[in-house]
């Protein structure tokens, strides 16, 4: 039911969303090319304005790669040149997109530092020149303009954005580790002002078009069009290209003023900024939060701060080539790696390896209104899929329908919706305690109790309603998929899908077949969590699949951890500065202290003593004094409604004096208890890997970064493998080995891997 | 006695009686009468000057102006009010103390009380839906006389306190004791009495029409100019037809107090020079519409009497069409869609009909039916595969040729009326035998009729 409650894991995450392709139709529009020859952009001459189109080859997207550079360089330079031209457009011809940043693996091919370096330089020289530009030259937005594309963006003199929801503008190289390389640490400061630059950069957020016009980050904001002459999309890019044009000829003409009027705040937080004091304070308080933040596991921050300071306090020079000095850093560091391999990671998730199913999901069912039901309902209703909410108690359905709706409200109250669009999202939401209209149901996923007759009997009885087509699917954290499915007719039709707690923040799916899960069966399920916007994992039958699997011998070290007097204070704050977004004893009460007994009872059955370690009786006594954590107010803290602030739940103490162990003093210390626990993730999830429940490492890094929090700055179980050396970790193993026993042993794929040092799980 | 068609796709025979009575004409179709179906035939129709609104009628209530023109029409007709068996009345905006506008105007007016009434409402195709509810009723044989008739009045539109100020209100209204009273009333803040306008925008998507419609001008690249020229056309016809007196349907207003209104007040032929000058209304700065190619807000009623015998003279409204589509993109796309239908549903084509009478909200409006008619929208969003060939296109000089609601006015409820009226006279004055009418209205939705000259 809930692997892993734990709100808010990575919403530092989040804007990673952004990076990803989405399914935009992107045409290439060959256009008015002046020379055919160049690949990335073209350029046609409209009166005396150029229309620079953006467009690279066989790609959804427009990346800065140094092809596009060095041809953007070039036609810039003809335009310059150029007696006919005044002033230029600045257009990508992939509807969908403007610039989505910078080409990645251009970056991850970087061997050195100086490289980097130079890359960086480079791409400041030319944004400088176009900034100095004698002719004004527009970019016309339509789509994301993400990290390197806003920073070309801001250097333009003018910038006309569409008012469409694809529209967004963000520098999220901090989520990749990075900083802004080409320039945007010292522009965005100058166009937006301080703290929303720091803001901006810090966070790496998306920012929408009509929160960028007020923010005074583009200039000009055009609507989308409906159908008329052209399709939409088209016919929009075109107006764009109009409005820009237009604004172009106004700006060479001086009767349109590149100078923004600015409101009363702006001016007041701008004079406020010219104060020495007030922006050191600013830079201090806002250092301050960072380091809180990060705990100084993310270097990326902090240079940011410093390269925006530096570019400040002692001019743009000295910025610039801070800001290219710190990028090349930074890009080599440990964390960037991780990152960015996470990055490529989510990309790879987002792609239905099986290709389309036969019959596309319509109708979805959804047994069991709890906490996943209703999740799951919101973020299919959402992406139009109809969908039956089926609840066995009136109660249970209501409160079902209820989350349903607060998660769409909420989102209204934060403007992503409108309350009429909310409405008729929520119209695609029907709620029943009957098996009415599951006759046109295309797809079934139970999330009822876990248990496991309880669900042999939702299967029969569903299975007697549903069309042959409908593919069964079980939301279960551990319960066997193919136990679950010895009593269906028709097993091809039975896949496994584990949500995440809370499913609309949760970005991962755990799909799970089993052997006689059909091929189409899972490209239908992989189909459905791409459409409900999921990264999705998909992995091998087996007790605890693959994500549970992991956390259980972590949360058995939790135990014996606690047990040896470690307070869960203090294995929170061990584990959440080893970069765990959520405290372990705390991540026990969100889980649930029954599910995890639950899970350690399972597992432990079937695993041995591999999971042993921590004593369960621990669990088993805080169930039967009903600490069940959160859901019931108490776990190892006291939860109550409104109060923020967690006190340690003093009647544990008795419980876990009467199982206390004595520690081992040479494998205590802070460090020796965070490795622990990670070390047994580690190896549980090379395991897994090598048991084939996983079939890449890719799908157990982005498993163990989204759905369990597995620290983002090391990138996944097996990046850290990779980073900090197989032979490391196993000697840490063998260490705990011979204090603990076998539970520590590492498995041979691990061996194999310290063995040979060339050997690496990314290539 | 002829009947309506209401059956679309079934051809009368040609051997019909009224084939040898049309022998004359080259239409594909003799005729739209139909067996078996009871006929509808429009007597007469009048209507109040349309006035900017803030002018003259600035002191009315919506109800003066209905009265007025429903007096106007017995005036008119001489038909003796007891006759009428229904009377229905389209309103946008309403004004809350005369909810049924239709009702107040129609007893005001010396209608017997036992003449129903009631008021519909569909946005700018208000009069339309009257006037349809009204056939829809003497087609089935509920009634056989009907005045339908639509008003609107914009000099005043109820502006409502805010909700918090009415809860607070209302609960006080409630409150038994001064404790009670007292704890309400302390919860009182400034910002209730922060006033609620009636909403100028369309609900569902928080767009004004005039946004709306300058994106529909760029969707349809249809320049400035353009729509400045066609406003310019507008306005000189109407004041060409004013001149020479062709807007026949007008009746004098004595205003209570004021002067007798005899004519509109909106007709302001310019130059396109001083046009140009105009800034853009919606989208600025950038923006194509402007204050000059948009219909103004307007003051003013229309009323027609119809009947399911043919008594004076007569206009037989009819093959009716109502359409809608996603009130974002397509708000304004009633018409395009409705023509085509219901001129397949009446088995004509565009050379059949000898008048169009097309609402005109925005300039931008004709030139988007002249473009979309003409171009891949046809097949692409209408489903069909080159009908736009078959419809064919409005031919100007038929279109609009009395002016139309950018220079007569638009008063939301009472235009659809005009425009039968208009369609209906024109067919009169130029000897023609079919009119199509059309509107779209907001919400996304349109509506299309056409009207033939009853046979002499």
């Amino acid at each position: 039911m809930v692997a892993c409650r734990a709100i808010g894991i990575l919403s530092r995450f989040s804007a990673f969303r952004i990076l990803r392709s989405r399914g935009y139709i992107c045409r290439n529009f060959t256009g008015s090319s002046a020379l055919l020859t160049r690949t990335h952009i073209n350029y046609g001459v409209k009166g005396d304005v150029a229309v620079v189109r953006i467009n690279s080859p066989n790609s959804k997207v427009n990346t800065l790669s140094k092809e596009l550079h060095s041809e953007f360089t070039e036609v810039m330079n003809e335009i310059w040149a150029s007696d006919q031209i005044r002033s230029a457009v600045l257009i990508s011809s992939k509807p969908g997109c403007f610039i989505a940043g910078a080409d990645i693996n251009m970056l991850s091919a970087c061997k050195t530092l100086q490289e980097v370096t130079q890359l960086s330089q480079e791409a400041q020289r030319i944004l400088e020149k176009l900034e100095k530009s004698p002719k004004p030259v527009v970019a016309a937005i339509n789509g994301s303009c993400l990290g390197g594309g806003l920073e070309l963006a801001i250097s333009c003199q003018y910038r006309i954005a569409t008012k469409d929801r694809k529209t967004v503008l963000g520098v999220p190289e901090v989520l990749l580790g990075a900083l802004p390389g080409a320039g945007g640490t010292q522009r965005l400061p100058k166009m937006v002002g301080v703290p929303a630059a720091l803001d901006m950069m810090l966070t790496g957020r998306n920012i929408r078009a009509d929160r960028a016009k007020k923010m005074g980050l583009v200039d000009q904001l055009v609507e989308p069009l409906g159908p008329g002459l052209k399709p939409p999309e088209e016919r929009t890019m075109e107006y764009l290209e109009e409005v820009a044009i237009t604004f172009a000829k106004g700006l060479a003409d001086k009767k349109i003023s590149p100078k923004r009027n600015k409101g009363l705040v702006e001016k007041l937080t701008a004079y406020a900024m010219t104060i020495p004091f007030v922006r050191q304070q600013v830079y201090k308080k806002v250092e301050e939060k960072v380091r809180k933040q990060t705990k100084g596991l993310y270097p990326a921050p902090l240079k940011i701060i410093d390269v925006v300071k530096t570019g400040i306090e002692q001019g743009s020079d000295a910025g610039y080539l801070s800001e290219s000095q710190k990028f090349g850093e930074l890009v080599m560091t440990k964390e960037s790696k991780a990152l960015m391999g996470l990055y490529h990671g989510q990309v790879l998730c987002k792609k239905n390896k099986f290709g389309a199913p036969q019959k596309d999901v319509k109708h979805l069912a959804i047994l069991g209104a709890g906490l996943m039901g209703a999740g799951i309902a919101q973020v299919s209703v959402d992406k139009g899929l109809k969908t039956i909410l089926k609840d066995a108690t009136l109660t249970g359905l209501d409160r079902g329908q209820q989350q349903v709706f607060k998660g769409l409200n909420d989102k209204v109250k934060k403007k992503a919706l409108t309350s009429f669009e909310r409405d008729s999202i929520f119209s695609n939401l029907t709620g029943q305690l009957d098996y009415q209209g599951f006759e046109k149901a295309d797809m079934v996923i139970e999330a009822v109790f876990e248990d496991l007759s309880l669900k042999h009997r939702v299967l029969k009885e569903v299975e007697a309603v549903i069309p042959d087509h409908c593919i069964f699917a079980s939301n279960t954290s551990a319960l066997p998929i193919s136990e679950i499915a010895a009593v269906s007719k028709r097993p091809e039709k039975v896949i496994g899908m584990h949500y995440f707690s809370p499913v609309d923040k949760m970005q991962l799916l755990e799909i799970i077949t089993t052997e006689k899960t059909s091929r189409d069966t899972s490209a239908s399920a992989v189909a459905v969590g791409l459409k409900q916007g999921k990264v999705i994992i998909v992995v091998k039958d087996g007790p605890g699949f693959y994500t549970t699997r992991c956390l259980a011998p972590m949360m058995s070290e939790v135990i014996r951890i606690l047990q040896e007097g470690v307070d869960p204070k203090k294995l929170d704050s061990l584990t959440t500065s080893f970069g765990f977004p959520v405290g372990a004893a705390t991540l026990v009460d969100e889980v649930g202290v029954d599910v995890a007994k639950h899970v350690a009872e399972d597992l432990g059955k079937v695993f041995g003593e591999r999971f042993g370690g921590g004593n369960p009786e621990l669990l088993t006594q805080m169930v039967s004094k009903g600490f069940l954590g959160r859901k019931s107010g108490k776990g190892f803290y006291i939860y109550q409604e409104g109060v923020k602030r967690k006190d340690l739940n003093s009647d544990m103490d008795s419980i876990l004096a009467s199982l206390k162990l004595p520690p081992k003093s040479e494998v205590s210390s802070d460090e020796d208890i965070q490795f622990r626990l990670v070390t047994r993730f580690v190896n549980e999830a090379v395991m897994c890997l090598q048991e084939g429940i996983l079939a890449t490492p890719a799908e157990g890094d982005i498993g163990a970064v989204f759905g369990l929090g597995f620290p983002p700055c090391l990138g996944g179980p097996f990046r850290f493998v990779d980073l900090y050396g197989a032979q490391t970790i196993v000697d840490r193993l063998k260490k705990y080995e011979a204090a603990y026993g076998k539970q520590f042993t590492p498995c041979q794929l691990l061996a194999d891997h310290a063995n040979s040092p060339n050997k690496k799980f990314y290539q | 006695m002829t009947t309506i068609l209401t059956c679309p796709f079934k051809k009368l025979p040609t051997t019909s009686k009224w084939a040898l009575r049309f022998a004359v004409q080259t239409k594909t179709k003799k005729t739209l009468a139909k067996p078996n179906i009871r006929n509808v035939v429009v007597v007469d129709g009048v209507r109040t000057p349309f006035l900017l609104s803030g002018t003259s009628y600035k002191d009315l209530m919506p109800h003066d102006l209905a009265r007025a023109a429903l007096t106007g029409l017995l005036h008119r007709t001489s038909v003796p009010k007891e006759v009428v068996d229904y009377i229905i009345f389209g309103t946008v905006i309403q004004e809350v103390k005369t909810s049924n506008v239709a009702r107040e105007a129609a007893l005001g007016a010396g209608f017997s009380d036992k003449t129903p009434a009631h008021t519909v409402t569909m946005a700018c195709i208000s009069a339309n839906q009257a006037m349809t509810t009204g056939v829809g009723l003497i087609a089935s044989g509920q009634c056989d006389v009907i005045v339908a008739g639509g008003v609107e009045l914009m000099s005043d539109i109820p502006i409502r306190h805010s909700r918090k100020m009415r809860k607070l209100m209302l609960d006080l209204n409630k409150a038994k004791s001064m404790g009670q009273r007292l704890s309400l009333i302390s919860k009182f803040r400034l910002n209730f009495l922060a006033p609620e306008l009636p909403a100028v925008a369309e609900f569902s998507t928080s767009e004004t029409m005039g946004h709306s419609a300058d994106r529909l001008a760029a969707a349809f690249a249809v320049s400035r100019l353009e729509q400045d020229e066609y406003a310019l056309r507008s306005h000189s016809l109407a004041k060409k037809a004013q001149d020479e007196g062709l807007l026949s349907d007008v009746v004098p207003f004595r205003v209570p107090g004021k002067d007798t209104v005899t004519k509109d007040n909106g007709i302001r032929p310019s130059s396109l020079e001083q046009m140009a000058k105009l800034k853009p209304a919606f989208i600025k700065p950038y923006g194509t519409v402007t204050a000059a190619n948009s219909s103004f807000l307007t003051d003013g009623a229309s009323a027609m009497y119809y009947e399911e015998k043919a008594l004076a003279m007569g206009y037989k409204p009819k093959d009716f069409m109502y359409v809608s589509q996603d009130p974002k993109d397509q708000l304004l796309l009633g018409p395009t869609y409705a023509t085509p239908k219901v001129l397949e549903k009446a088995g004509l084509t565009m050379n059949d009909i000898d008048a169009f009478e097309f609402h005109e909200a925005f300039s931008v409006k004709f030139w988007q039916i002249l473009k979309a008619m003409d171009s891949d929208f046809f097949r692409n969003y209408m489903g069909r595969k080159n009908q736009g060939d078959q419809v064919g296109l409005p031919p100007l000089e038929k279109f609009n040729n009395w002016g139309g609601s950018l220079s007569l006015g638009h008063p939301f409820g009472a235009t659809g009326c005009r425009l039968v009226m208009a369609a209906a006279n024109r067919l009169r004055k130029e000897g023609g035998q079919y009119g199509l009418v059309a509107a779209c209205a907001a919400g996304g939705q349109g509506h299309a009729m056409i009207v033939e000259a009853y046979p002499k």
